[in-house]
Formats: structure tokens, C-alpha cells, sequence
């Protein structure tokens, strides 16, 4: 049987070429994507700005949001929004947080229970109070930057500084893009996007790490090979590994969005953004081209790890110098 | 790399078919799992997502409790001075603190060793902490008693144990199915209840504090009087339930927590609903002490500083029994009664937060993540096939062993299994694939070097699983992160990722070596079919 090979064998690709188009892309899709969260802002879910959520589903055939919405409008809750989702007869009623505290958002409920009445079946309805969504807000963003402070030690413990450097500058780059990408395509921001966030986090980097692995390889084995060259080589080594194993986690994430349910649709959507479209390209044009800026050399490393040996690069030059150093001894 | 001994191969074999086999008891009925040992008999239990219910999250008003430990100091200041014959003036609660003022200067000596009597050692994790349960402080005859931060804390942390406590009594007073109720954080409460569709009887029994006292009617001005004018400083104007004002003396006569019995039931009169109730000794003898002094007068049932009903005492009630009418409906008093049995919260609470799932959206969750993971299975096995052949067929037996396997732990753990959840396991699925990825890309790389078929496996191996732990590594501490802020569904994903993440590690490490390394044994082969 003749199997698959999606990437041929041997290729010799110069991706370090494309440092020079993918940094400035990069740099101008970061600046959109900030410049997004802020004048675009995300549409956060009730998680993190309090609120209701409530998801009915009309008994009697397709629901009729028109009647819907002057009804709920009668109940004077100020902001609301409905929405269908999934089916004709599911529908999605948002209401912004209610003033005066926790107990008012539970009034609220009350009341949209008693003006829907008995027509609908209550399939999900959710209340988040002020004090636990700053809570929320606070805990979430705390643990993106402790996962990206606990996962930088590990990687600076596992190889040198610059690595974890550049580790972190490539992922703080694909969460600025799919912050961006959530605030472009107003996906619901809540407790679930930080666990995308986490897991795109974790994804990208288990990539970096995997061609990282193979560049410190590299630098013990090929002491002589430039490092644009041996970049090069490791991500080509890597390659075939990289695609495959991104498509096989398209594959369970494409699985996901098509017949996940609606309730998981915007996670898997973000992931598959963040996991394969970014992640994949961050790890071979940012996360490596990077590493020649940060100035990791072989002659570093090579002390690093074998500090007994002298290291190579003056190893090469000693004899030439030698009588040099002889003759100007007496001086 | 290749090399098992008998007994390291029998080990790992022996580990995994142990850990898929905690797995069982998912496949089978509740009812026959019971009739098993119990050790067989964890599971993995639904989330609320995917089997319906109720999740409320409750929280001790602590301003509430602040406020009452304030008013329990000053209670205590006045018995203290009056016993210790000490005159003062302007004790009163001040912000955070009590205050008082002692007339003679040669009284503050006096007055402050009495009262430092009151501030207590505060234990710590390790015998005393130095801290004293109220701060003490004076000047120029000004006395301020502070209670500290941690006796304010240690006050909160009972009133959350005793919220608990009455929480459950009423809970199972309801009748619901298997509640959970459980501690979150300092001052938080977390009820979950499966299957509740409609929480609002239960938030509604949970919002009351159920504080009964019975107390005299002040008699000697009018409310409305008392509202003009001033309001006498032993009394207060409370509200009736249907809005009329009351002047109620501050004085309990006795309070429910003497109550040992409330049953609903109907006046025999006039057929309306009323809750009835008992007394213990204490409280019947205070009772009947009470009736006797006042035949003749109104007396006040106040349940949360309302004034249910203001009767006339017609004559001593002395068999420590009574009834409180209310115009209550029939629910009204059920819960009335329940209540009552089940005794006063300590402090309000407030829900800050619900998510009620109806049972029909779990069974459409429950149906897509099964959906989704043999769609994505088929996909992965589909593709892992094409791509590695024989040495796909062994990846996919490596990941359907992983899958079963976190299944396995997950019920050793009586873990909780959301919607999030299913979506880490088929995430974990693609770890799992990866690590056989890494592994055989080695192993192809290896032979275009131009080393044997055995060689070739042995250094795709040993290369490989270095980068294979680097990489999970990082993912797995995402995972903990995750876990650790975490609340519910995020942490059912946090809990498979990470459970995936370990399993197949396992996988990868020992069954797919053990594996390839049989087939090396069994096959000899020449080349490597990758």
C-alpha cells in the first residue's frame, strides 16, 4: 500500500526569507487587532458584565421573536437582545445587568418567567450577578498571564532564555489575533474564551516547543551551519509533523463545530482560529525567525551545555592567532 | 528502547486494562451498578449542563454579620460597665467600632481592664497568632473596642458552616433529589441540583432568613403617632405583610431558635392555613410566662422584621404549643412550617449567581458531543490509517486505549463530566495522535539517514518522546491553570485535558513502544512500512 505523504520528503524551504514580510504582517495585524479590542471592543458575555441569559424554546412552532420582544419590552429591564439560536423555536433572550445589585437580577428573571408564561420550555437561564463577573473578570485574566508566567519558567528551566523569550512573544502574538479575531466577529467573550484562550496557549506553544526542540538539537549537532540555515533546516525537518498533526486536530475540531452543538459553537470556533490558522503559522514564521534577533549562538549554548570543552568558534581560530599572541608577548 | 523485560511489559499491559476497566460501570444501569462492592462502583457523573438541574450560588451578607458581632460587643460593653458599677455616656456603634464614653477619669482604669476581658486570644494554624479578637483603644476617657479583621473572618466562616447546615435541612425538606451544597471560598455557598427545572420555590425558600421572634405591641402611643413624634428608644415600627405599620417592642420574648416542631396545617374554625408549632422546655416556660404577665394585650409573631399577625393574648398559653394564621395560601405555609423546622440563617443570603440547564438542552448536548466525538474519531482514524498504514492501525489502537482509559480515571475520580469536558476529550484525542505523530515522522526521518529498520524505530523512539514530554509539558500546566481559576464547565475541560494529557503520555511512552516493540520481535522486518 502506497500511504499518504502530505509534505515530500527532504524539503528544503526557506522560511527564514519570509521573516522580512511575515514581522511587519504580523506587527500590522497585532496594532488591528488591539486597535479592534479598543474602538471594537468584545462583546461580553454575562460572565463578565452580570446579566441574564435565558434560552426558551417555543412550544407551539417557530417562535415569534416580534411578539416576543414586546413583551419582555414591557417589563421595562433596559437593554435586551433576541436572538434565534439553532433551531426556529430555540430562542436566545440576553438582558443587561440589572442596578441594585444581586437580588434585582433575580427579580428580573421573575419577571420574564411570568410574562412568557407556560408557551415556552426553559432550556437553559443563567444569572450572573455584579459581585461574581468582576470576580470572573479578575480570576480569567489572572490565569492567562499566570499560565503564560508558569509556562515561560518551565521553558526557561528546559532551555535557554531566549527561547522563552521568544516562546512568549509568539504566543502573546496569536492571543492578540484572536483577541482580535473575537472582537471582529462578535463571538460571545465569556468563561469559555478564556478556556479557548488557555487551550490555544497550550497548543501553540506544544508546537513552538516541538520545533524549538529540534533547533537545540540542531545547535549541539551542526556547529557550523549559520543559524538562518539551521533554522531552516529544523522547521523543515519538522514540517511534515507540523501538518499532519495540525490536520488531524482540524479534523476533531471540524468535528466539534459541525455537530458540537450550538452551545460549544463559538469555542470551537476560536479554537480552530487560534489552534490552526495562527498557531501553525506563528510557529515557523515568528517563533523561530525571532530566535536570530534574540541572539541565541551556537557558542552560548555550547558553554551552556558542555562547559568542560572549549568552545567551538575560538576553538577554530586558536592556531592562526597563536604565533600572533607569541610575538606580542614581549611587548 | 525496544527492549521489554516480561515483567515491565506485563505491568504496563496489566495498568492500562486496570485503568479502562474502572470504566465499566458507566455502560450499565444505576440500578445494577448498586448491587455491586462499592468499590466498583464509582462513575462518572453528568454536569449539570448534560443532565439538567439547578446551580445557585449563594453569599453570606457579611455586611449583615459585621453589623451583628458590632452590636453584640455593644450588647456586652453595657452589661460589663453596669456590672462593674462604671457611669459612662454615648456608647454607641461607629463605623467599623464601638465607642464609649466613661464619665470619671478614675474610673478608665477600671472600665478598661474589665472590658479587655472581652477581646479574646484568636487561635491560629499553630496555637495562638498574637491576635486578639477586638483591638482596644482609649483616649482622654473615650474608650473604642474594634473587633479585629480575623474575628470578623472567623465570624463569617461559622455563619457560612451554619448557613450550611440550615441550607441542607431545607434542601432535603423540599424533597430534592441528591443536592450538593458545598463551601466556595470564604463566603459563598454553592447548591447544585439535578434535574430542578424550575428553581424558583427553592431560591425563594433560600432567600428567607427565617429569623421568628415573638415580642410584645408597644401600647404606649400609636405607630403612626410614634412616626410623627419620635419612636420610643426601646421600640421599633415594623411593617405587616400587608403594608400597615406596627409599634413593636425590641424585646424577644422568645425567638424560634426554642422552636422543636411546625406542621401545616388548617384552622379548624374557619378551614384556613396555618402553620402549627412546639415549643422545648425553655422556650414553653418563657412562653407561658410571658401569656400569663399580658392576658389581655397584643403580642407580635415577627418573621425577618415583618409582622405576620399581632394577636390578643386571651389567656396563658401554657402547654407550650401554639399556631401562627397569617391569611397564608397552603404553599405559604408548607414553606412557612419548613422553614421554621429547619431554623434561621444566620445572615441573609444573597444568589449571585444561577444557571439552570432543562433537561431537554442536556440530552441535545449530551447526543451532539457523542455525535461530534464519532465523527471526529472516524475522521482521526480515517486519516492516521492513510497516512502510517500498519503503523496507523497501532496509533489508533494507542488512542482508542487512551480514550478509554481517561474514562477510567475520570471515574476513579467521581469526576464530573460536562459538555466542555467532552470537547477536552476530543481535543485529547488530537494530543494523543500527536504524540504517534511525532514519534513515526522521527522514525521516517531516521531512515532517510540511512539507518536499519530496527535502528530506525529504537532512535525515532528515544528522539521523539524527549520532545513528546516537552511539549505536553506545556499544554498540561494550561491545563492546571486552567483548573485552578476555573469555575464549572471550564473546570470539566481543564479536568480532561489534563486527565488526556497524562494518559497519553502513558500511551505513548510504554503501549505504542510496547506494540511496535512485538511487532519487531514477531516480524523481523527489513524496512520500516511508514
Amino acid at each position: 500500500m502506497r500511504l499518504l505523504r502530505i509534505v515530500p520528503d527532504d524539503t528544503r524551504f526557506d522560511f527564514m526569507r519570509f521573516r522580512r514580510i511575515s514581522f511587519p504582517i504580523s506587527a500590522m495585524l497585532s496594532i488591528v487587532a488591539i486597535l479592534l479590542y479598543f474602538l471594537h471592543g468584545l462583546n461580553f458575555g454575562i460572565d463578565f458584565v452580570g446579566g441574564t441569559l435565558i434560552e426558551v424554546e417555543t412550544k407551539a412552532g417557530a417562535a415569534n421573536l416580534a411578539e416576543m420582544r414586546s413583551t419582555i419590552g414591557s417589563l421595562h429591564l433596559g437593554d435586551f437582545q433576541l436572538q434565534q439560536f439553532g433551531a426556529a423555536n430555540d430562542v436566545l433572550i440576553r438582558i443587561s445587568e440589572q442596578p441594585g445589585g444581586d437580588a434585582a437580577q433575580q427579580e428580573a428573571v421573575q419577571k420574564v418567567r411570568g410574562a412568557l408564561g407556560n408557551d415556552v420550555e426553559y432550556r437553559r437561564v443563567e444569572v450572573v450577578g455584579p459581585s461574581v463577573s468582576t470576580e470572573l473578570l479578575a480570576y480569567g485574566t489572572i490565569g492567562l498571564v499566570l499560565a503564560i508566567a508558569a509556562i515561560l519558567v518551565y521553558l526557561w528551566f528546559r532551555f535557554e532564555w531566549q527561547f522563552a523569550l521568544g516562546a512568549m512573544i509568539a504566543n502573546v502574538h496569536d492571543l492578540v489575533l484572536t483577541v482580535g479575531f473575537m472582537s471582529l466577529t462578535r463571538v460571545d467573550f465569556d468563561l469559555t474564551s478564556i478556556a479557548a484562550l488557555l487551550t490555544i496557549l497550550g497548543y501553540s506553544l506544544n508546537d513552538t516547543v516541538v520545533i524549538y526542540d529540534r533547533i537545540r538539537e540542531m545547535l549541539r549537532r551542526y556547529k557550523r551551519l549559520s543559524m538562518p540555515d539551521l533554522l531552516n533546516a529544523s522547521i523543515n525537518a519538522t514540517l511534515s509533523r507540523s501538518i499532519v498533526t495540525h490536520l488531524t486536530v482540524s479534523l476533531s475540531l471540524l468535528a466539534l463545530l459541525l455537530f458540537g452543538g450550538q452551545a460549544i459553537r463559538s469555542f470551537t470556533a476560536t479554537m480552530m482560529f487560534g489552534v490552526v490558522l495562527v498557531g501553525t503559522y506563528t510557529s515557523v514564521f515568528i517563533a523561530s525567525p525571532i530566535l536570530i534577533y534574540l541572539g541565541v549562538g551556537r557558542t552560548r549554548l555550547g558553554e551552556a551545555e558542555e562547559p568542560e570543552k572549549p568552545p567551538e568558534a575560538p576553538a577554530a581560530s586558536t592556531k592562526p592567532l597563536a604565533p600572533a599572541q607569541r610575538a606580542r608577548a614581549p611587548r | 528502547m525496544l527492549f521489554f523485560t516480561r515483567w515491565k511489559a506485563a505491568g504496563i499491559l496489566l495498568t492500562a486494562l486496570i485503568v479502562c476497566l474502572f470504566a465499566v460501570p458507566n455502560f450499565f444501569p444505576e440500578s445494577t451498578v448498586r448491587t455491586w462492592p462499592s468499590w466498583a462502583q464509582r462513575h462518572i457523573v453528568l454536569g449539570l449542563d448534560l443532565q439538567g438541574g439547578s446551580h445557585l450560588l449563594l453569599e453570606v451578607d457579611a455586611n449583615a454579620v459585621r453589623k451583628e458581632r458590632l452590636q453584640g460587643i455593644a450588647d456586652e460593653v453595657l452589661r460589663v460597665l453596669r456590672q462593674a458599677r462604671v457611669p459612662f455616656t454615648g456608647r454607641a456603634v461607629h463605623g467599623n467600632s464601638v465607642e464609649v464614653r466613661i464619665t470619671r477619669d478614675s474610673d478608665i482604669e477600671t472600665a478598661l481592664s474589665k472590658l479587655r476581658e472581652l477581646s479574646q486570644p484568636l487561635s491560629g494554624i499553630l496555637g495562638t497568632s498574637g491576635q486578639r479578637s477586638i483591638n482596644i483603644t482609649e483616649s482622654g476617657g473615650l474608650i473604642t473596642l474594634t473587633p479585629s479583621d480575623a474575628a470578623v473572618t472567623e465570624r463569617i466562616r461559622q455563619a457560612v458552616d451554619q448557613s450550611i447546615q440550615i441550607i441542607e435541612r431545607r434542601v432535603n425538606e423540599l424533597g430534592l433529589v441528591e443536592p450538593t451544597i458545598q463551601r466556595e471560598g470564604l463566603d459563598r455557598i454553592l447548591v447544585q441540583v439535578p434535574g430542578l427545572q424550575d428553581p424558583s420555590r427553592l431560591k425563594e425558600i433560600l432567600g428567607k432568613t427565617a429569623k421568628l421572634d415573638f415580642r410584645m405591641v408597644d401600647q404606649s402611643t400609636s405607630p403612626e403617632q410614634a412616626l410623627a413624634s419620635h419612636v420610643p428608644p426601646d421600640s421599633e415600627i415594623l411593617d405587616g405583610e400587608k403594608g400597615q405599620k406596627y409599634l413593636i417592642e425590641k424585646r424577644v420574648l422568645v425567638s424560634g431558635a426554642d422552636l422543636i416542631d411546625a406542621q401545616p396545617g388548617f384552622d379548624q374554625r374557619n378551614g384556613e392555613p396555618i402553620v402549627s408549632f412546639r415549643f422545648n422546655s425553655i422556650g414553653a416556660r418563657k412562653f407561658a410566662e410571658a401569656t400569663q404577665q399580658n392576658v389581655g394585650k397584643p403580642f407580635a409573631i415577627v418573621l425577618d422584621n415583618k409582622v405576620i399577625s399581632a394577636p390578643v393574648i386571651r389567656e396563658p398559653i401554657l402547654g407550650g404549643s401554639g399556631e401562627i394564621s397569617g391569611s397564608f395560601t397552603v404553599e405559604q405555609a408548607n414553606d412557612l412550617a419548613i422553614l421554621l423546622r429547619a431554623g434561621a440563617l444566620p445572615a441573609p443570603l444573597t444568589i449571585v449567581e444561577e444557571r439552570t440547564v432543562g433537561p431537554g438542552l442536556g440530552q441535545d448536548s449530551i447526543n451532539a458531543g457523542e455525535h461530534a466525538a464519532y465523527v471526529g474519531a472516524a475522521l482521526v482514524v480515517f486519516f492516521m490509517l492513510v497516512t502510517y498504514g500498519l503503523f496507523g492501525l497501532f496509533a489508533n489502537i494507542a488512542v482508542g486505549i487512551n480514550v478509554a482509559m481517561i474514562f477510567g480515571v475520570l471515574s476513579m475520580l467521581n469526576a464530573t463530566l460536562t459538555l466542555p469536558g467532552i470537547a477536552g476529550i476530543v481535543l485529547t484525542v488530537g494530543i494523543a495522535v500527536d504524540s504517534n505523530v511525532l514519534i513515526y515522522e522521527r522514525i521516517r526521518e531516521e531512515v532517510r539517514a540511512g539507518r536499519s529498520a530496527i535502528n530506525a524505530i529504537d532512535a525515532g523512539f528515544s528522539r521523539a518522546l524527549a520532545t513528546i514530554l516537552d511539549s505536553n509539558i506545556t499544554t498540561f500546566i494550561a491545563a492546571a491553570v486552567l483548573f485552578y481559576i476555573g469555575t464549572g464547565p471550564v473546570r470539566g475541560f481543564a479536568v480532561t485535558l489534563g486527565i488526556g494529557i497524562l494518559t497519553s503520555l502513558f500511551t505513548a511512552f510504554t503501549l505504542t513502544r510496547l506494540i511496535v516493540a512485538y511487532w519487531v520481535r514477531v516480524w523481523r522486518p527489513r524496512t520500516v512500512p511508514i
